[in-house]
């Protein structure tokens, strides 16, 4: 596993190099001053540090072998993921409308390409966080309400991004509908599952999450990278400072 | 008591067949052994394909003004012949090795991820498949190996060339990115007890440095495929100077990726002639420690040259003097290798079998390659050669007198070990001489006709250039390789008739793999050998060499049979080795990983994918369903089946031979 980080390492390493040699490049707009909220992306920021606060202790309480509380917290984590994944969706679907797409200029290019493959990358974790959670699952029953729970979560999160126009083809009363079924479903086999007694033996399980947790661990400090790069240091860059680094390229010789 | 979780429960569409014998118990093989021999196998084909590229070229050049193909047909062969022998062949017969002697060497049953090494190489088969299927659609790979940007890009790389070929690689880098993780696993996890770093052969160590690199190099030339794929395939800019993109960049992401993996090439070759030279010589391999150290060094400055494919560029004196320095300095710890092989030589009682014929022509062109090398390390010399013949004959002689020579002496000195039998050695004579004179006829003189200005990559050239004579002897060379190879062919296919000798230790050899039977067995060691010196084999059979009073083994005696008593590996974690069961006197005990379908449907659905994003988006969605179902079925696939008393009460059928495929 640490092999296969240190490659991803040089992955990324290059994609965040990309961006940065990119920096101040682009010929026409729109620029990143004119683009980036800081903001809502430090809020999204903060969601997936949270997550990886659960990731440890989801792998802390299988570790005890507390199958209950350790599926609640990789749940979460994965939870935590996917709201990451959901202001993705929404930060992307705005620089669409406000006219950034990967094909209008550079900025543009290495952003989604950059931001795209970590974002695929969490998507990845997520799904292996989903798996995990099923791994340490007895059969039968909880099995059922953990896919029931689950569901119930992604249909209210499907709401939300309706509501908040991410999926345009929703109306406002479906996203209500969908957040309002979603939440009943989830509480409900929430509440069932975890009122299954099970003796499941899940301490053997403790290496694998281990590997999860230092996957998940790793998509997250790549982030904290991204974030410094292209949200802190660059979204100042705008159509001067950009002209002015070509046209020093160019004088310059 | 604790209940079951769902993964062991979870249904299985493709339960592993049980049979050991047939085609269907090959495609499905996690044995290292198999895998290894797929790999050597398919990339022997690739190596006839792109060597008939390079005749077919060398028959154009032949003669000034010729038209025997078309100038498009000459792009593709130059490239489809670099692709080829770089990622198809010199990669891939190395990975054969890897597969073959990592776990033989360091005295383990198999790789950490047997599943993993199976989808390594059907990865690598589909990707090499893909690239060239190119032909069949009359759009093969046409801008050269290292595929500039923005040459490749959309306006003036129409067709599908191009993403055949950046799709193919990135296939093949994903397969041995794979593989690499996996060897290093092994290497740093699985090693004999006592078997600690400093008593690694050297081609173990030269195997886990050039799994470091790739695990380092491959993810900057994935970036930059990636990059140019968005470029041609959803208009991006990444390469674009009319948006502000630098072709530039390209070449830098390039050759960051591009020097390490000359060195990729080459440490492969190093490592089997450190095995080889001291065996031939009756002699330890003269200093040991430095000649690790040099691979090392060798391999972590190979990330800090790449500018010097980029002198003629313009990126200024300094950036030039920087990179010519860091350039001339690999050649030290190259210098101090050539010092230590020549130096095991020295005094030995060194025996001509073409192992040794084939090493000895290693370290004698890779000076001549390093020495051109070293040439244009100079950027005022360089801007003189840069894409000329003389490259071209320098990186011949590197890659084929170097890598080449070294990967044939691997094979005829561990034929024995994988076939019970070596091959003729009159024929294998024969094919070392034609090869060695051969390459020389045909390279030699290129570095001639690259000093008066010939440059690589034009399909023809005028009569009055004064270059004809010289081409001839070129292609006259080629041919005479070409010669050499169907020699070895045909030794092959004599071989392959003739009785097994059955012979453990045919060359007196020092490393461990010389002390199990040949063929090896499905197990490979009966008992986990433990390991004390450097060489051991050597000092288990000649204690005196280091002063140690004889060990319980004999002499010249394979190791002690004692299945009865075995201890479950040492008392290592044995999951690791897919070892589950004990005392099965049908295996001698020993239960080896199980077979499965799952690495084949995922390499297969995964190269269907890559595939598909040239056409339809429904190829893309079935191709990632089977990608997916693949990966999930292998995910909850348990590692090993239950013991075979329960499913199978009659055990594991014989025949288990690792010759069955010759
Ligand atoms: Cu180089």
């Amino acid at each position: 596993m640490w092999t296969f980080l240190g490659s991803e390492c040089m992955f990324f390493g290059s994609l965040i190099a990309t961006f940065l040699v990119y920096r101040n490049q682009s010929t026409t707009g729109p620029f990143p001053d004119e683009i980036i909220d800081v903001p809502i992306t430090t809020v999204s920021t903060f969601v997936l540090l949270m997550s990886s606060l659960a990731m440890v202790l989801a792998l802390n309480a299988v570790q005890r072998n507390q199958a209950n509380l350790g599926r609640f917290w990789i749940l979460m984590t994965a939870l935590l993921g996917t709201i990451f994944l959901g202001f993705q969706a929404f930060e992307f679907n705005e620089f669409f409308n406000e006219g950034l797409t990967p094909r209008v200029n550079l900025f543009g290019t290495t952003f989604f390409v950059l931001t795209g493959f970590h974002g695929a990358h969490v998507t990845v974790g997520v799904i292996w966080l989903l798996v995990m959670a099923g791994v340490i699952t007895p059969k039968g029953l909880s099995a059922w309400t953990l896919l029931g729970a689950v569901l119930g979560a992604y249909a209210i999160l499907v709401g939300i991004l309706g509501l908040l126009d991410v999926i345009r083809n929703l109306s406002d009363v479906g996203a209500v509908i969908f957040i309002a079924a979603g939440a009943v479903v989830m509480v409900a086999a929430g509440l069932k599952h975890f009122s299954i007694p099970t003796k499941l033996n899940v301490a053997s399980q403790a290496g694998n999450l281990e590997v999860t947790a230092l996957y998940w661990h790793f998509v997250d400090i790549v982030w904290i990278v991204i974030f410094t790069v292209v949200y802190l240091v660059s979204a100042n860059d705008s159509i001067e400072t950009s002209e002015a680094i070509i046209s020093g390229l160019h004088g310059g010789g | 008591m604790a209940e079951e979780a769902v993964i062991s429960k979870f249904p299985n569409p493709f339960p592993r067949p049980k049979t050991n014998r047939g085609w269907i118990s090959w495609v499905m093989t996690v044995d290292h052994k198999r895998i290894g021999t797929m790999y050597g196998i398919t990339a022997f084909v690739f190596f006839l394909v792109g060597g008939i590229e390079a005749l077919i070229m060398r028959l154009q050049l032949a003669r000034a003004d010729s038209d025997l193909v078309s100038p498009e047909v000459f792009n593709q062969l130059f490239t489809m012949h670099g692709t080829t022998m770089i990622f198809l062949v010199v990669m891939p017969i190395g990975a054969a090795f890897f597969n073959w002697m990592i776990p033989l060497m360091i005295g383990a049953r198999d790789v950490a991820f047997p599943r993993l090494n199976a989808f390594s190489y059907w990865l690598f088969l589909s990707g090499g498949l893909f690239i060239n299927l190119s032909f069949a659609f009359n759009a093969a790979p046409n801008a050269g190996w290292f595929g500039y940007a923005n040459l490749t890009e959309v306006p003036y790389s129409l067709g599908d060339n191009t993403t055949f070929w950046l799709i193919g690689l990135q296939l093949l880098g994903v397969a041995s990115l794979a593989a690499a993780f996996n060897f290093i696993i092994t290497i740093i996890n699985l090693r004999a007890p006592g078997m600690s770093f400093m008593k690694m052969p050297v081609f173990i160590w030269m195997s886990l440095i050039v799994q470091i690199l790739l695990v380092l190099a491959f993810p900057v030339i994935t970036v930059a495929l990636i990059e140019l794929q968005f470029d041609r395939l959803y208009g991006t800019n990444f390469f674009n100077p009319v948006a502000g993109g630098e072709p530039v960049f390209w070449q830098h992401m390039f050759w960051l990726f591009g020097h390490p993996e000359v060195y990729i090439l080459i440490l492969p070759a190093m490592g089997i002639v450190s095995e080889v030279l001291p065996t031939f010589s009756r002699k330890p391999l003269y200093g040991y420690p430095f000649v690790v150290m040099a691979g090392a060094s060798i391999a972590f400055m190979g990330f800090f040259v790449w500018s010097h494919h980029m002198f003629t560029v313009g990126l200024g004196p300094a950036a030039n003097a920087a990179f010519a320095l860091s350039t001339m300095a690999i050649a030290i710890p190259t210098g101090v290798k050539i010092f230590n092989w020549i130096g095991t030589v020295w005094g030995g009682q060194v025996r001509l079998q073409t192992p040794m014929l084939f090493s000895l022509a290693f370290v004698a062109l890779f000076i001549v390659g390093g020495l051109s090398g070293i040439a244009h390390a100079s950027p005022p010399t360089d801007a003189q050669q840069q894409d000329t013949y003389f490259i071209v004959a320098h990186f011949h002689y590197v890659l084929f007198g170097g890598s080449m020579f070294g990967l044939f002496a691997g094979v005829y000195y561990w034929w024995p070990k994988f076939t019970g039998k070596r091959l003729g050695e009159t024929l294998g004579k024969w094919h070392f001489w034609l090869m060695f004179i051969g390459m020389n006829i045909t390279f030699f003189p290129m570095h001639w006709v690259g000093l008066d200005g010939m440059p690589r990559r034009i399909f023809t050239y005028p009569a009055d250039s004064g270059w004809e004579t010289i081409n001839s002897w070129s292609t006259i060379g080629a041919f005479i390789i070409a010669l050499s190879i169907l020699l070895f062919i045909v030794n092959y296919f004599r071989t392959w008739r003739r009785e097994p000798t059955y012979e453990a230790d045919p060359w007196d050899g020092r490393t461990l793999e010389w002390s199990i039977p040949s063929p090896v067995p499905v197990y490979n060691f009966k008992e986990i050998p433990t390991v004390e010196y450097l060489d051991d084999w050597w000092a288990q059979k000649y204690p005196e060499s280091v002063n140690a009073e004889p060990r319980e083994r004999s002499p010249g005696q394979p190791a002690p049979a004692g299945a009865e008593d075995m201890l479950p590996l040492n008392g290592q974690d044995v999951s690791s080795y897919g070892a589950s069961s004990y005392g099965d006197d049908e295996d001698h005990g020993i239960h080896l990983p199980d077979k499965s379908y799952y690495p084949l449907i995922a390499a297969v659905g995964f190269a269907f994918f890559g595939g598909s994003l040239m056409s339809a988006w429904w190829l893309t969605l079935i191709a990632g369903f089977i990608m997916m179902f693949g990966i999930m079925g292998w995910i909850f696939e348990p590692v090993n089946d239950p013991p075979p008393e329960e499913e199978n009460p009659g055990g594991h059928p014989e025949g288990y031979s690792a010759e069955a495929g010759h």
